[in-house]
């Protein structure tokens, strides 16, 4: 049951083979088992969640059912949901229960959806091992050992471990694609402005968007379909009509352009996990691609520049957190200062507060034009490296990640190690592009992702590219053996 | 860039902070760490390069001024930490 795709998900519902309610406790008994050994959900919710599978079979019955009605999903824990605790990963909001649904979760169940929980994260989406939640460390399926990547960590993790057949996640700087690659999986974030941010907590605002993570690039399609569009509520929402990204899944390769940047290739580039990407753009070769090279020369200041507009923007954001409307007070405040300093001291991690901190410097008076300015010219640099890289082919390739994941507690200690994992993920967030990671190999136990960059609003055409080398290798049908029955 | 103990100080009372004494000197490591990656920026010369505050060329779109929101207040002090009387309750401001 637990390797079914969607498709053959709703087919079985309608089918009668099972029903929403079968199917949901199905993925309830599953984490139950199995969540203990790798803790990828904060807050389960299986009454909520029945309650939705009734409604779904009660929808299927009366023939109201649209596509995913009944099918389980998880959502990340920065996703507000209405009744149901909203952590974030942070201690701050451990006792926040949002009063609305975010665009994304109402577009979820408004599709019959049923939620059967949210899942663990770094803290405000702040890392790349899931190591900073409040909640503890995530557990890579593949190896216990290692880290299933950050932020989105417990949807990676969980769709891994099969727990749940579709995760929502976010990425600011690879939040999305460094965890699909590092547990295995696929992982699309959409271009900036695609899916709505109404209701998902913000963490640097000109760089989070909502995605999805899925076992196949037909899945994540079929869950973008549900998340995408407009949303009048989020002002940066893009007016974009939204294609059926599961109609052009089949389309050919023949005389695809890829692009491969030389940057993404040199050194800092585990040797292992650069045969394994040189042995998936062979694939498509066989498929009828054709592949350059091609130059992104300023890459290596994507992280240098998305270190200064991300806690920027976070510095700014965070500050709606203050002990006085909602989320964590600190006990007996003398006065007011008091009160917002130790309810943040304490309701906040390391991580938050020294990229607070870095983003409260570079805004202060004196240090603008030298940290903020600069980073915003070249983020425009980096943007312009890609639009000329567009202007010669169709998607970009590379690793999604230098390494494999890496063990738990080994960049903890170490911001700058950790924030370089990001490398390859990174400046597509800065110039708002869609991207893509699917799984390509693996070294040793622990699995490598590739990574593919489209051109804005390009996602229909990503999900081609993905799913055609799904139809051609079999990466993506492996289960980690601990999670397997 | 190296940042001393009383930066970090500085730092975190502009952004309403409270840091254990105990910590200061690993963040002042910490933040010197990552601003020292952040002056990797000065490699390339930016003069005359518009800044890119958005990734996409979009314009603000507007909405008839409206009232649109119902008053939820009851829904959203549900979750504050103290109220009274419809009002958010903080330690005393003025004497």
């Amino acid at each position: 049951m637990h390797d079914k795709t969607l498709t053959e998900l709703a087919a079985g519902l309608r089918a009668k083979e099972f029903s929403s309610v079968e199917l949901t406790r199905y993925f309830l008994d599953r984490i139950a088992r199995y969540d203990g050994q790798i803790n990828s959900f904060i807050t389960v919710c299986a009454d909520y969640a029945l309650q939705q599978a009734q409604a779904a079979d009660q929808a299927l019955a009366n023939g109201d059912a649209v596509s995913l009605t009944g099918i389980p999903l998880a959502q990340k824990d920065i996703f507000c949901t209405d009744g149901i605790r909203t952590s974030c990963g942070s201690r701050m909001l451990d006792n926040f229960i949002a009063p609305y649904d975010a665009g994304v979760v109402e577009r979820c169940s408004g599709a019959g959806m049923v939620m059967l929980g949210k899942t663990n994260m770094d803290e405000f989406a702040m890392g790349s091992s899931n190591e900073t939640s409040y909640y503890g460390p995530v557990h890579n399926p593949w190896d216990r050992e290692a880290v299933p990547g950050g932020s989105s960590g417990g949807s990676a993790a969980a769709v891994a471990a099969r727990l749940t057949p579709v995760a929502t996640a976010t990425d600011t700087g690879g939040s999305i694609r460094q965890p699909a690659s590092l547990c295995g999986i696929t992982g699309l974030k959409p271009t900036y402005g695609r899916v709505s941010r109404f209701g998902m907590i913000a963490f640097a605002s000109s760089l989070d968007q909502g995605g999805v993570m899925a076992r196949s690039a037909e899945d994540a399609a079929l869950l973008l379909n549900v998340i995408a569009g407009f949303d009048e509520r989020d002002s940066t929402s893009a007016e974009q009509t939204v294609p059926d990204y599961g109609a052009t899944l089949d389309e050919t390769l023949a005389g695809l352009k890829i692009g491969l940047p030389e940057e993404y290739f040199s050194d800092g580039l585990d040797t292992e996990v650069a045969r394994i990407i040189d042995a998936a753009v062979d694939e498509y070769r066989k498929l009828g691609a054709e592949v350059k090279a091609i130059s992104l020369p300023n890459t290596g200041l994507a992280v240098p520049t998305y270190y200064v507009i991300a806690p920027a923007e976070c510095s700014s954001n965070l500050s709606r957190f203050d002990g006085v409307r909602f989320g964590y007070r600190c006990e007996n405040a003398v006065d007011l200062e008091d009160l917002y300093k130790r309810s943040r001291g304490e309701g906040f991690g390391a991580e938050v507060k020294r990229r607070i901190m870095i983003g409260t410097y570079a805004l202060s008076a004196g240090y603008y034009d030298a940290y903020y300015l600069k980073a915003q010219q070249l983020r425009h640099l980096i943007s312009d490296d890609f639009a000329k890289a567009f202007e010669e082919v169709d998607v970009i390739m590379g690793p999604t990640s230098p390494t494999v994941a890496f063990n738990l507690g080994e960049k903890s200690s170490d911001p700058v190690s950790m924030y370089l994992s990001d490398i390859y993920t990174i400046a597509v967030n800065l110039a708002g592009l869609p991207g893509l990671s699917i799984p390509a190999g693996f070294v040793g136990s622990r699995p490598v992702g590739l990574q593919i960059i489209g051109n804005y609003f390009n996602e229909a055409r990503l999900l081609n590219v993905a799913h055609r080398f799904q139809q051609v290798t079999d990466w993506h049908l492996r289960a980690p053996q601990p999670f397997a029955d | 860039m190296s940042l001393e103990k009383t930066d970090i100080e500085k730092i975190a009372h502009l952004a309403r902070l409270e840091i254990d004494p105990d910590d200061v000197s690993r963040y002042a490591r910490d933040l010197s760490v990552i601003l020292e990656l952040v002056e990797q920026m000065n490699q390339v010369d930016t003069g005359g390069v518009q800044p890119m505050a958005h990734p996409l060329q979009m314009a603000q779109r507007l909405r008839a001024d409206e009232v649109t929101e119902t008053n939820q207040r009851d829904k959203f002090q549900q979750i504050a930490p103290q109220v009274e009387a419809g009002l958010y309750l903080v330690p005393k401001v003025i004497e």
